[in-house]
């Protein structure tokens, strides 16, 4: 029995999805001085990496509250985009805390999109597509995880405390992605077939996830990043284990181009980010100066 | 059959619990189904108006407690739907007669929201309503109903409590915010009092529920509770509530209030008020986009049950 026909099985008695998930203060956690040997606005820009792809995708996954297929994905969905809106904080604070900006809010709320350094797998409109939110939170979270792994041991102690909260969270993201992904791949045909249109969408957006940026070159060097190159490995041992077992193809499609090589990690985006955004910062920006 | 009945008499009238293997009269079965299946239909529809603002949300802390908020509600109806399912109701077919319009759900969610405001208003006062109506059912005969609402109540005063500190916040911040706040609470101080139902006088199902311990208090009671204890919040909060008759009545030890206008209470029931057509349709859409997911689920149970059949 290998572990997805283990999950495919599980049932709902995971202790992490207890309701009324802790919202925490965040602001002592972040102010750890940089490690020696790097510098602290390298340090910021991959924080902004790293936060802006859990933001982005904890957004778009947010966008189904109300609109799940059944009550059990409501509060799954909830709980997922909750998780990554947590690591969003956090990465975010000690962004600014390095001299990124002025705090989580104005990050995220004030920046316009060349500013996000997301990849664009994250910020993927699933135009209320169940199969393609799968599919996209399975390779979201399956190279996630790969990434925070490996940034168990960073030098930079904030780092490996997110990494530390995060493996747990976004292993059940893949897991819950990954049961979903066997349904859906080996239900009926229609969702066989929404399925594998699904990954063949989300597909040409994947290398991108490979990538090593020149900040994530540095601080890799100086054992702060985690390698990006070296997640392929990992997300490929989950798509060769589960793809066959979900009946389901490997997506044979060219990766998405770049803009004289510049894509998400130098805030080249696609199209959709600006739409999210004109929606996600239209409060915050209508009043400057405004507490909440 | 009378042996049951007097049972079953005798279990109300010591204050114990009936429990799902209990014998019990249809009437009660029926009532409480109706009862339980609504107030599951009100936490589900009720996800729409806060899921309004999510997308919105000016900070990333208020993102994540209306995220974590609209979250519980889904899970209120989860634990709400499995009680009703202890009396032999199905969550599917409580969900299709919901989406046929044959059963309902609370009318406060058929107004809309419409600024920031709303998320904090809500929390306070419908929430704050809520809770007036809710406690008392933690004593409710029926076990299963109790023990889901003694949970439930819990969630629901921390996020009256959520609801209020935002307030506070926006009541500290700039002008447009107070006047934000103040509008949200003209809009909704009447709805918030019509939660409670009509009047005393005109509540045709209190005297049964009474008599069975499912309801221990009747509608103007329960009101008149809920604007004693929210006057004194309303002060704190620097907001003045829309009613020009509300004042403290020393005799009655109560603050009397203004007359409701029960006709838009009538007509929000009949399906008349600003967002009831707007709320099934987005149910509706819901269920329907994910037909074919469900499907799905089903189909591969069952292949993967045959499957270990085979194997057995």
């Amino acid at each position: 029995m290998t572990v997805f026909d283990a999950l495919s099985d599980a049932r709902d008695e995971h202790g992490q999805w207890a309701f009324g998930t802790g919202i925490e203060d965040v602001a002592t956690e972040i102010t750890a001085p940089v490690p020696d040997g790097v510098d602290a606005a390298d340090l910021a820009e991959y924080c902004l990496m790293l936060g802006d792809d859990a933001l982005v995708c904890g957004h778009r996954i947010s966008e189904w509250v109300s609109n799940a297929p059944e009550l059990e994905e409501e509060v799954a969905l909830a709980n997922t985009a909750l998780d990554l809106i947590g690591q969003a904080r956090l990465l975010l604070s000690r962004a600014a805390h390095l001299g990124a900006g002025a705090d989580e809010d104005e990050l995220a709320f004030q920046r316009n999109e060349d500013r996000f350094r997301n990849v664009a797998l994250a910020e993927l409109t699933d135009d209320g597509d169940f199969g393609h939110a799968i599919a996209r939170l399975l390779l979201f979270s399956s190279w996630r995880l790969a990434l925070l792994q490996r940034l168990l041991g960073s030098r930079d102690p904030v780092l490996a405390a997110v990494a530390e909260k995060g493996v747990k969270e976004v292993a059940y993201h893949r897991d819950y992605a990954a049961r979903w992904t066997l349904r859906l791949g080996d239900g009926t045909e229609q969702s066989h077939r929404r399925m594998q249109a699904a990954l063949d969408t989300v597909w040409p957006y994947v290398e991108e996830l490979y990538r090593v940026s020149d900040v994530e070159e540095r601080l890799i060097a100086a054992g702060v990043a985690a390698n990006p190159a070296e997640t392929r490995a990992d997300v490929d041992a989950v798509l060769d284990e589960l793809l066959p077992q979900a009946t389901l193809t490997r997506p044979d499609r060219p990766p998405r181009g770049t803009v004289r090589g510049r894509a998400g990690r130098q805030g080249v985006h696609t199209e959709q980010l600006g739409h999210m955004l004109a929606v996600m910062q239209s409060l915050a920006r209508q009043h400057p100066g405004a507490k909440w | 059959m009378d042996d049951l009945q007097a049972q079953f008499d005798a279990t109300i009238a010591a204050d114990q619990r009936i429990e799902p293997r209990d014998w019990m009269p249809e009437g009660y079965r029926r009532t409480l189904i109706r009862q339980i299946a609504q107030h599951a239909h009100s936490e589900i529809i009720g996800m729409q108006p806060e899921g309004n603002w999510i997308l919105r949300a000016p900070t990333l802390r208020r993102k994540a407690i209306l995220l974590a908020k609209v979250q519980d509600e889904a899970g209120h109806g989860l634990y709400l739907y499995s009680a009703a399912e202890t009396l032999g109701a199905d969550r599917a077919e409580l969900t299709e007669l919901l989406l046929a319009g044959k059963q309902k759900y609370s009318s406060i969610f058929n107004y809309p929201t419409l600024s920031y405001a709303d998320v904090g208003v809500i929390g306070w006062l419908v929430d704050g309503a809520a809770i007036c109506n809710q406690v008392p059912l933690c004593r409710c005969s029926y076990g299963p109903y109790a023990r889901a609402m003694i949970r439930i109540c819990k969630e629901e005063s921390f996020h009256q409590r959520q609801g209020y500190e935002l307030l506070m916040a926006m009541m500290q911040g700039t002008d447009e915010q107070r006047a934000m706040v103040q509008e949200s609470v003209n809009r909704w101080w009447w709805p918030s009092l019509m939660m409670f139902g009509p009047p005393d006088s005109d509540s045709p199902n209190t005297q049964q529920s009474m008599a069975w311990k499912i309801k221990r208090h009747s509608n103007d009671e329960l009101r008149q509770r809920f604007v004693d204890m929210t006057v004194p919040q309303a002060e704190a909060l620097g907001v003045t509530l829309p009613d020009p008759d509300l004042r403290w009545n020393p005799e009655r030890g109560h603050y009397d209030f203004g007359e409701i206008d029960w006709s838009e209470f009538k007509a929000v029931l009949a399906g008349a008020g600003p967002c009831n057509a707007q709320r099934l349709a987005h149910r509706r859409r819901a269920h329907e986009n994910g037909a074919w997911v469900r499907e799905a689920a089903a189909a591969y149970a069952e292949k993967h049950a045959r499957k270990q059949e085979v194997a057995a």
